[in-house]
């Protein structure tokens, strides 16, 4: 079979009528925004889905953080919403503190900054942007899609269990994770989170294979891998990290099933239980071996989260300072690099669980070389600011606010990643502080960077650019305000995690400082519905696009109609002749990848 | 794959597949490469138990006999060593099958899965036979009636990692034997006659020698060690 055939055999029938461009095809409403499996769909039920998790989980943030700030204040009203199990007399109870906590971090980390961000520029860019007319295969990805949404509907229901969602914390190490006596949120509740993991867990596995496949196989005629934008490196390295490391996670998982339900003790070991006042049979098993199984997930978990951010902020920052990326090639390495060591860093989040000293002192070694492919992209992104003409839009603005707190978050990881350190720091607010700021934080403003920026592609409409700078200035200055003094909490001690602090004669100087950071979260939290509304909004009622190439941008996305159907291109799909970052170049402002290299022009090699 | 390719296609250059195969084999390879860290992480899960533990039952005597065996007789990995064999010649009939389509010999396709089937399913009969006689000594998920190797009580790590990992296992075969069988149906219903080509059967054949792969594994690190 010829290469060719082997290319087109993939797209059956539905390639067809594609060319035939002209030919309306049925599409009811169920076939066209449910079930759809146009990639440019699914990406916006990824992102919407997306948008709603963030909601939920952030305003679980807002509740914890008005305990956290206001211990000895109530809300009477707060037990009429919430009812007494949450908020008896108005007061967050420690259980419900604990549930809440637990599944903010859940939601964000899995919800939010990896099916959110992924699942929605993965699935708009990859075919957009390589010339492809949809994913490898459109149904394994409405299936991701749907398994994505089914988990977080079980997710959901564990929180109106009678016994409350898990709340032994996100990373849900045994035995609160494994023994259901051991807190309430132990009982049903994890057995909810735990499917809705795994159902996550596939749903991560058939998006990447898609990635992997699409990225791999249906990039357009000229389009080698060194002419792909960053994103879809960004993108495709994204997808690799979680094919290999979800896997585990799940074994992992299995083994934790068969410990809860099946008297096994993987996890368990000589463990009296004051609860019931009962020894345990269990014998043999380690608690942290779960910790080795999770976190060989949960470390390159962390650049799932954060990749393609920085792919999609290296191209906005590249379009925005109309220069070409500073380092294209060294960008790319630098993404292989983190994508590599990302899988041998796991055990600098057990440096204090009883892990060998050597062997801390090795993925000491590891994590800190991450600092240089991250320290070369950091450069990369301010010398391609350099002595550009930046335009200052909405988008440009939140990507610039991704580089500022990646670097004010990722210095204090060279403090986290140093095992002598740690022994101070883990566990504190040093560390919630650090790693808000650099995947949490940093991954949701290359988000808002990315949507304020792909909107005309994604609805043919503007999105106001007046309330979004206001978004940007209250979330970046809000960020800061919150996360900034967390660092001298964590410094001086105050353990993450606590119910109260203000019990403890240590850490009631800090209960000003919590108050105000409650305060800056109310606020910042608030902006965030500023965005909402602008986002849906501009959907129905946004400025009209006219421009098919708003931004001036070289990349393929920007030759498609300004409302793209299903098969993205009329007609052929455009051959590429150069790379995605001819800006300013021989007097033009940019060359699109389409243009064919000139009689006189030096194609730029990299 | 039979195309004649000048040495100058740039593979890599797009508009083609760089590894001149279409989109389902590589997902099938990066969904094998991505199970095998799933299996990957059980047996370290399993190593790492073993290795802390101060002695473990001997598989000698754990495994010593098969479905018929005269009282008393003494025969280890006897059974095993059926099994694997069982396991490992439904892998040359899986190959048989997919060369038949390579010549698109629908015949040859359809009569070497038969034969693919009925090994998964014996290899799956085998196992459901050991099971079944082990939990009757006692054995299961929380319970380990065999002493270790050095006559103390043994550890339940050793049944609870035996049965969960040979256990996972065993479902993959399952699944293998599910997707021959749709082969089987597909090739009966001439589905691979219209398209012209056996791809899905070469799809199949990887994800079941990777079951058979896997098996050398775990059949080393349960019965040999």
């Amino acid at each position: 079979m010829s290469n060719e055939a082997i290319l087109h055999a993939n797209m059956g029938s539905a390639h067809a009528t594609h060319d035939d461009h002209h030919e309306h095809h049925q599409e009811t409403f169920i076939t066209k925004y449910i079930f759809s499996q146009d990639h440019k769909t699914i990406s916006k039920q990824f992102l919407i889905t997306g948008m709603v998790w963030a909601v939920i989980g952030g305003l679980m943030s807002v509740l914890f953080r008005f305990q956290l700030g206001f211990p000895d204040d109530s809300l009477p009203w707060l037990e009429d919403l919430l009812g007494k199990w949450w908020a008896a007399g108005g007061h967050i109870t420690a259980q419900g503190y604990y549930a809440l906590v637990t599944i903010h971090g859940t939601v964000l980390v899995f919800f939010v900054l990896t099916a959110g961000l992924s699942g929605t520029f993965a699935n708009l860019l990859i075919p957009l942007q390589i010339g492809a007319r949809d994913m490898a295969s459109p149904l394994l990805n409405m299936l991701s899609y749907w398994f994505f949404f089914i988990a977080g509907i079980v997710m959901l229901s564990s929180i109106f269990v009678e016994t409350g969602p898990f709340s032994g914390g996100w990373t849900a190490y045994p035995p609160l994770s494994a023994l259901g006596d051991t807190s309430p949120g132990s009982k049903t509740g994890m057995d909810l989170w735990i499917i809705s993991m795994a159902l996550f867990v596939v749903s991560s596995l058939l998006s990447g294979l898609n990635y992997i496949a699409t990225v791999l196989n249906m990039r357009t005629k000229g389009m080698s891998m060194t002419r792909l934008p960053l994103t879809i490196w960004a993108l495709f390295f994204t997808a690799v990290v979680g094919v290999l490391s979800f896997p585990v996670l799940l074994s992992g998982f299995i083994l934790l099933i068969f410990d809860r339900n099946f008297g096994t003790s993987f996890y368990l070991s000589d463990i009296f239980l004051s609860a019931t006042g009962t020894a345990l049979p269990n014998e043999g098993g380690s608690a942290i071996l779960f910790q080795h199984l999770f976190w060989f997930l949960g470390h390159p978990e962390v650049y799932i989260i954060i990749l393609p951010a920085m792919g999609i902020v290296s191209e906005i920052l590249s379009i925005n300072s109309r220069k070409p990326i500073f380092g294209y090639i060294a960008m790319v390495g630098s993404m292989f690099a983190i994508t590599a060591l990302s899988f041998i860093v796991w055990a600098h989040h057990m440096f204090v669980t009883g892990l060998n000293p050597f062997l801390g002192s090795i993925f000491t070694l590891f994590t800190l070389l991450i600092a240089l492919p991250s320290a070369i992209k950091v450069f990369n992104w301010l010398t391609t600011l350099w002595r550009g003409s930046i335009r200052f839009t909405p988008a440009m603005l939140f990507a610039i606010g991704f580089v500022s707190v990646f670097i004010s978050g990722g210095l204090t990881g060279l403090w986290l990643g140093n095992s002598a350190l740690d022994i101070h720091l883990h566990d504190t607010y040093f560390n919630i502080a650090h790693f808000h700021l650099v995947m949490g934080v940093a991954s949701i403003l290359a988000m808002f960077a990315g949507v304020y920026h792909w909107f005309p592609k994604m609805y043919g409409r503007r999105m106001n650019v007046t309330l979004g700078y206001i978004h940007f200035w209250i979330t970046i200055i809000g960020a800061y305000l919150i996360f900034w003094p967390m660092h001298y909490e964590g410094l001086a001690g105050m353990p993450r995690r606590y119910y109260d602090y203000s019990i403890w004669e240590s850490f009631k100087q800090f209960s000003d400082l919590n108050k105000f950071i409650s305060i800056v979260v109310f606020i910042t939290f608030s902006t965030q519905i500023l965005f909402l509304i602008n986002f849906f909004y501009s959907i129905w009622n946004g400025r009209k696009e006219t421009s098919e190439n708003p931004h001036g941008a070289t990349t393929l996305e920007w030759t498609t109609p300004i409302n793209p159907g299903h098969g993205n291109w009329v007609g052929e799909i455009p051959e590429v002749h150069r790379w995605a970052y001819d800006y300013s170049k021989d007097g033009k402002d940019f060359i699109m990848q389409t243009t064919p290299i000139g009689a006189d022009e030096k194609e730029e090699k990299h | 794959m039979s195309t004649a390719i000048s040495a100058q296609t740039k593979w890599w250059g797009g508009g083609k597949s760089p590894f001149n195969v279409e989109y389902g084999k590589l997902m099938m390879w990066y969904f094998l490469m991505s199970d095998s860290f799933t299996f990957g992480a059980f047996l370290i899960a399993y190593g790492t138990a073993r290795f802390s533990a101060n002695s473990w039952p001997d598989p000698n005597e754990v495994f010593n006999t098969f479905p018929f065996a005269p009282e008393g007789m003494h025969a280890p990995l006897v059974f095993v060593s059926i099994m694997t064999f069982i396991l490992i010649l439904s892998s040359v009939t899986m190959v048989l099958a997919v060369q038949a389509g390579h010549h698109n010999n629908k015949q040859g396709v359809i009569k070497n899965l038969i034969y693919t089937i009925i090994g998964g399913f014996a290899f799956l009969g085998c196992q459901a036979w050991e099971w079944t006689h082990l939990f009757h000594e006692g054995a299961w998920w929380g319970s380990n009636p065999f002493l270790n190797a050095d006559g103390t009580q043994g550890t339940v790590n050793f049944t609870n990692f035996f049965f969960t990992i040979t256990g996972f296992h065993g479902f993959h075969v399952f699944t293998g034997v599910i997707i021959n069988i749709i082969m089987l149906i597909m090739a009966l219903n001439n589905t691979f006659e219209k398209r012209g080509h056996y791809l899905m059967i070469e799809k199949a054949g990887l994800y079941w020698h990777f079951v058979d792969l896997v098996w050398v594994f775990v059949f080393t690190c349960f019965y040999l060690i």
